[in-house]
């Protein structure tokens, strides 16, 4: 039914200037994609997706399942590099520097912009370990630090009073939601300035579901945060700018980008509109 | 009905199987323990075996063994973490060296002895020794080793290696601080299995290590493991029989003694940083 409808209608996202609405903050970019294309082997998954993703903003990716929202999002962190095959082409330039073109030490990068994972992957060691490790890994080697900054990120996850009585028990006896709060604590610990969120309440329950969201919230404004979300309402809720995927001819392409009450309230393509009323997708 | 059937005709299985378990080993508890003092575990044998104890032959299975796995543990882990964390999983050469492994690991075990007669005692004139014969071990537990662990890392979830890549850490660190650890039992597995085989092995070692069962004065001397000491004494020696199961008494506790040794240095190894629920 999506090729009758795409073939008569305007043409993707293409890179302009942001109008309508106000700005959350100073829409100054952060992280500026262009042209990217993303196949694996033959196969292409992603055409020429350009966009701005804004500092201290929340972006929410939309769009059906398997139209390279996660791969457009483990392109920012370079883990595109661990996937057989995987082949990624255009720019992504973040700090003056082109993260597709220009040698970088990834394990660096991926301190500087951490992710979130669809289901709750909490290492198999104890809580307080988990967060200890990849600190420690980042060469923080003095140990009041590391309990500063560990005791600051459960805290700011809202799960410090959870967990202090059981810092040395197993991270996954935790629920799903106190798991995944743990996953973003563990990203947080490291001081990113970009979190990369892939779906990361669709495992949970809703009141957990909730509880993250709200923690999603709060990180508004200190974090950037880029989330792939397939729940129509918790994009809007949570996010400032959305983008949203469709797959046209086989390849997934962004084709529409904006405020995201305004890419709600006044899409800007008939996909777009037809998506988010339910009409298709 | 049919369910009943099943249930009797199953329980026999497991019956039989137990049963003729219990049989083997209470035959030689009950044979050997007779045969068996602190003197027979420390004495040279005399009489060909048929008088004193296997002192020697304890020393040389011991040596062999040591030689086998300190060989064998880091190459086939090596090769284990190669294969699933560093080769790529669907490339031609992976394919083949699974292929190649499994069929190693069944060939039997005359094989690797002619071929360790050939290379290690002949080409590389280490003789009759119980380095030839370590060797020779080590390349045969290499192949079901080296699958076990491999096998073992690759049943670890994806969402740890993408959980360690994601917040910046190496992949040596992920592989050493969460991986192995969790592909632990894998290993004491893998380790279980090849010590069973290289303690048990008699037909690799008469052409490799030898069957002088005098004490071996260093690693380049001939020495005679405990069940080449088993075989000859059941099949060579009349009125050996006693000796025989007595030895074969000492093999089964020493197994056991070993497995529970691995496992409980890879669970130190390893598992200390494991915190599960």
């Amino acid at each position: 039914m999506s090729k009758n409808a795409s073939r008569h209608i305007m043409p993707p996202y293409t890179l302009r200037d942001i109008e309508q609405g106000t700005p959350c903050c100073v829409p100054e970019p952060v992280l500026q994609v262009r042209n990217l294309d993303v196949s694996y082997g033959e196969k292409t998954v992603l055409a020429q997706v350009s966009l701005d993703i804004y500092k201290g903003c929340i972006t929410a990716l939309i769009g059906p399942s398997g139209c390279g929202k996660t791969t457009f999002l483990s392109t920012l962190n370079r883990l595109t590099d661990h996937q057989e095959r995987a082949h990624v082409s255009g720019q992504i330039l973040f700090d003056g520097q082109d993260l597709l073109g220009d040698p970088i030490d990834t394990l660096k990068l991926r301190r500087r912009i951490g992710m979130i994972f669809q289901k709750p992957n909490p290492f198999p060691l104890s809580i307080w370990r988990n967060l200890e490790l990849p600190l420690k890994e980042h060469g923080v080697r003095d140990r009041d630090v590391r309990r500063r900054k560990i005791e600051q990120a459960f805290r700011d996850v809202g799960l410090w009073d959870e967990v202090s009585g059981r810092l040395h028990t197993s991270a996954l006896a935790l629920s799903g939601g106190q798991q995944q709060r743990l996953c973003i604590a563990r990203a947080l610990v490291l001081e990113p300035e970009i979190l990369l969120m892939d779906e990361p309440c669709s495992a949970l329950d809703p009141i957990s579901s909730a509880v993250v969201e709200e923690l999603i919230l709060r990180l508004q404004g200190r974090y950037t945060v880029v989330i792939v979300t397939h729940n129509l309402a918790q994009a809007r809720r949570v996010a400032n700018y959305a983008g949203f995927f469709w797959m046209t001819e086989r390849v997934g392409k962004l084709i529409e980008f904006g405020q995201c009450q305004a890419l709600f309230d006044r899409p800007g393509h008939a996909l777009t509109a037809a998506y988010i009323s339910g009409a298709k997708g | 009905m049919a369910d009943r059937v099943l249930g009797w005709l199953v329980s026999a299985c497991a019956l039989l199987v137990v049963s003729s378990l219990v049989w083997v080993l209470a035959d030689v508890v009950i044979e050997g323990v007779a045969h068996i003092s602190w003197q027979f575990l420390f004495t040279a044998p005399e009489d060909a075996g048929r008088a004193g104890g296997i002192g020697p032959i304890l020393v040389s299975t011991l040596w062999i063994l040591l030689i086998a796995l300190a060989v064998a543990v880091p190459l086939g882990l090596g090769v284990a973490i190669w294969l699933s964390e560093f080769a790529h999983r669907h490339g031609h050469f992976v394919g083949s060296a699974q292929i190649t492994l499994d069929i190693l690991a069944g060939v039997p075990s005359i094989v690797y002895g002619l071929f360790g007669n050939a290379f290690f005692s002949v080409y590389l004139g280490l003789g009759f020794s119980l380095l030839s014969g370590g060797l020779t071990l080590a390349c045969m537990i290499l192949p079901v080793f080296v699958r076990t662990c491999e096998t073992g890392l690759r049943a670890v979830s994806d969402d740890w290696r993408s959980g360690a890549l994601a917040l910046g850490m190496s992949r040596s660190s992920a592989i050493w601080h969460i991986l192995l650890p969790v592909a632990s039992p894998a290993i004491v597995a893998g380790l279980i299995l090849g010590i069973g085989r290289a303690t048990a092995e008699t037909a690799a070692l008469l052409f490799t290590s030898g069957y002088v069962d005098r004490m071996p004065g260093s690693l380049l001397d001939s020495g005679r493991a405990l069940a080449v000491h088993i075989y000859d004494l059941s099949m060579n020696v009349t009125g050996g029989d006693g000796a025989a199961y007595a030895s074969a008494l000492v093999l089964v506790l020493l197994i056991m003694m070993l497995n529970t040794l691995a496992q409980s240095l890879v669970d130190s190894w390893f598992k200390r940083s494991l915190v599960l629920p």
